[in-house]
């Protein structure tokens, strides 16, 4: 196993959240897009991880926009996920 | 066989509501404190509540506890230990203000008090008319509940494990516990942590049905790790269920979509509900729909191909009305059914949601297991709160907004009482020599299985088993079949093999372990239904339809040995006030 397995192993945990909601649509967008994430779009998924589930299921419905724009692109697949 | 080790006053698995409410009163008490949770606390799946937190402050119109205690009673079907009911409503009001002092965001009226819900269930002088009783913080009560703990919780340097899975409980030659088994996902490494006492908290088990409400976490943990001490699990029979879940995803439809018009329909395009409930049709109580939804796919009136779930259609509303009036809906059907509700009626079915047995414990959440003539001993150095207790004060239906109270309620009586315990049993206990052993044995077998059943698989048999025996519509015969079909996946559970044998974050083998303490509550489930030949709150047998409290007036409890089951008695003899008489619960 390379490095970069366990990167997206250790999101794959993280992406256990606490609402049903949200492990729902991660579950989705993880079996279409995990294993071909690398680089920049491991470390915006960490940091959408990192958000209250809350305010990430509300990003990921299209309620909110995220501050930073760098995160539109990976958001993105999220939505359609 | 050297495992390292680390030395705790106390040991709290769990940081969801309960856990942390724990952790704050034993950590402001100067106690040694470790939380442990399988994901951050603060997205522990008391972040999912929103309805609120019932507590009867009287801020809307006059209330009292003694009628909260009412409810709550009732609720229950007569099946709740009266004087835990009554210790909980009577500590309502001072548990909500505390958290209102840790910070709680709550919403207000005008004159600064907390604003408070109307709800179900909730009644005003025994039953004679509503009252607004459920505390909020907008739809985010369980959110905003679990940050102001975690905060005060950090503030008074309680520590915590974060990413880790407990495994199993280590009990001495006496019975007391002595340790905690846990395992670090971020490197793999197994260690023991001796401790004074160990605090369950680990959430409900909702995932044992194949349609839930509950997030993927809640795997019952903690009723595996009691179950494998040779503790008894209680009143595993009840579960509560929502009516319209989506299905295949379980994100809840809330009742409002039939309150402006939404109806359901079988296979066969028939509006059933005027069968069951002539009168209120769609719009009757919560359990009759269940029920009749539950019946019609059984019978094989169901839609899809599996024919599993039923249709609620709204198109007839007209756009306008669902844009308007249930957007959230709209994009609840949109995302997790894929169906727009403009054109197309959404498939739903009865869903879990609630679990209101569990761990035994008495109100200072101590485990409590029967010994000689005493059905209530508790066992040193075991406490259990919250959603994977039973205390019990929902009995055999929870009253809603009860089950945050009773994390609030017990998570605190539960710090304190452990407090004033440790006062007078300082001493660590010597581990036993062997602690570790069955658990590594599991661990290992794992490690080694090259072949094997695949987790997901029998995971998934197992919740269909679940859904399709003990669903909202029950009888023997489905019942004592899904037994036979639940032991054969719990053998099967027993021989999964993983490809991923990597130490580091390996959710594959977290998955199997899960599994493995999923199907204990599945048996402990359908042994538990078969065995009660009676309709009560939550369980509707169809060939037992009546209430029995001649015979059945007990709490099950089921021993994973044998797959045994006996009963205690309910306490129906209050703390202070006068008992009250089952009655025959109509609303
Ligand atoms: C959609 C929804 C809405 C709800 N709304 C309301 C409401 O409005 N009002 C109300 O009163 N109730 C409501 N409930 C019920 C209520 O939210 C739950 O019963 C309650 O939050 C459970 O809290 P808990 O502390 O017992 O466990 P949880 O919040 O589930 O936390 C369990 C903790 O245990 C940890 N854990 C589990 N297993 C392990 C392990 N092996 N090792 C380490 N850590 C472990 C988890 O990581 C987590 O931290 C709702 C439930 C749902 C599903």
């Amino acid at each position: 196993m390379t490095g970069d397995d366990r990167a997206q192993e250790r999101l794959r945990w993280r992406s256990r959240r606490g609402l049903l909601e949200m492990d729902l649509i991660l579950q989705r967008f993880m079996a279409r897009h995990l294993a071909a994430l690398e680089g920049d779009d491991l470390i915006v998924y960490d940091r959408l991880l990192d958000l209250p589930d809350n305010d990430f299921l509300d990003l990921a419905m299209g309620r909110s926009e995220p501050e930073d724009p760098a995160w539109r692109p990976l958001l993105q697949k999220i939505r359609e996920s | 066989m050297a495992l390292p080790k680390q030395t705790f006053d106390a040991v709290i698995v769990g940081g969801g509501g309960s856990g942390l409410r724990a952790a704050l009163q034993l950590s402001e008490a100067g106690h040694h404190v470790a939380v442990f949770s399988k994901v951050f606390p603060t997205r522990s799946h008391t972040v999912a509540a929103q309805g609120g937190i019932g507590a009867s402050l009287g801020n809307m119109q006059e209330d009292h506890w003694l009628w909260h205690m009412y409810d709550t009673i009732k609720g229950s079907d007569y099946l709740g230990d009266q004087d835990a009911i009554e210790f909980m409503c009577r500590k309502a009001a001072e548990v909500v203000y505390e958290l209102e002092h840790f910070g709680m965001p709550f919403d207000r009226n005008a004159d600064g008090t907390i604003y408070q819900r109307p709800f179900g269930g909730h009644s005003q002088n025994f039953g004679e008319r509503p009252v607004q009783r459920a505390c909020a913080a907008a739809d985010r009560t369980g959110h905003a509940m679990l940050h102001t703990l975690y905060q005060r919780n950090v503030r008074a340097r309680c520590q915590f494990f974060v990413e880790w899975m407990a495994l199993d409980l280590i009990r001495d030659h006496e019975g007391a516990v002595v340790g905690l088994i846990a395992l670090e996902m971020e490197t793999g490494q197994v260690v023991i942590f001796q401790t004074k006492s160990v605090i369950l908290a680990t959430g409900g088990a909702g995932r044992i049905f194949q349609s839930s409400t509950n997030a993927f976490i809640n795997t019952g943990d903690g009723l595996g790790i009691a179950a494998r001490a040779g503790i008894p699990l209680e009143d595993m029979e009840f579960w509560q269920f929502h009516p319209t879940g989506v299905a295949g995803a379980g994100v809840l439809i809330t009742e409002g979509v039939r309150g402006e018009g939404g109806i359901l329909l079988n296979a066969q395009g028939e509006r059933f509900m005027e069968r069951y409930a002539p009168t209120m049709k769609d719009l009757a109580s919560r359990d009759v729909v269940s029920r009749a939804m539950d019946q019609e796919i059984k019978e094989g009136r169901g839609v899809g191909h599996e024919k599993d779930h039923v249709l609620l259609k709204l198109d007839h509303l007209g756009a306008e009305v669902i844009q308007k009036r249930l957007p959230g809906i709209r994009e609840i059907a949109l995302k997790f059914a894929n169906v727009d509700p403009i054109r197309e009626p959404i498939p739903v079915v009865p869903t879990c949601h609630y679990q209101m047995g569990g761990i035994p414990t008495n109100y200072y959440g101590q485990v409590v297991v029967p010994r000689g003539d005493n059905p209530a001993e508790p066992v040193p150095g075991l406490y259990a709160i919250g959603e994977c207790a039973c205390v019990s004060v929902h009995g055999a239906n929870r009253l809603g907004t009860n089950s945050l109270l009773d994390l609030l309620v017990f998570g605190k009586s539960a710090g304190d009482h452990l407090s004033q315990w440790l006062k007078g049993n300082p001493q660590q206990r010597d581990l036993p020599k062997d602690a570790a052993d069955r658990t590594l044995a599991r661990l290992d077998r794992l490690n080694q299985a090259t072949t094997g059943e695949n987790v997901a698989e029998v995971g998934l048999d197992m919740r269909r088993a679940v859904q399709q025996h003990a669903g909202v519509f029950r009888t023997g015969q489905l019942l004592s079949e899904g037994i036979d079909k639940i032991r054969v996946i719990a053998e099967r559970a027993r021989h999964t093999a993983i490809q991923d044998k990597s130490q580091v974050f390996n959710t594959a083998r977290i998955e199997a372990l899960e599994l493995e303490n999923l199907v204990i509550v599945a048996e402990a489930t359908l042994v538990s239904a078969e065995a009660r030949t009676e309709s009560r709150g939550a369980q509707a047998r169809d060939d037992f339809k009546e209430r029995d409290d001649r015979n059945w007036l007990k709490h099950s409890l089921w021993s994973m040995e044998g797959s045994r089951l006996h009963y205690k008695p309910v306490n129906l003899q209050p703390l202070t006030v006068e008992s009250f008489e089952p009655k025959v619960r109509v609303y």
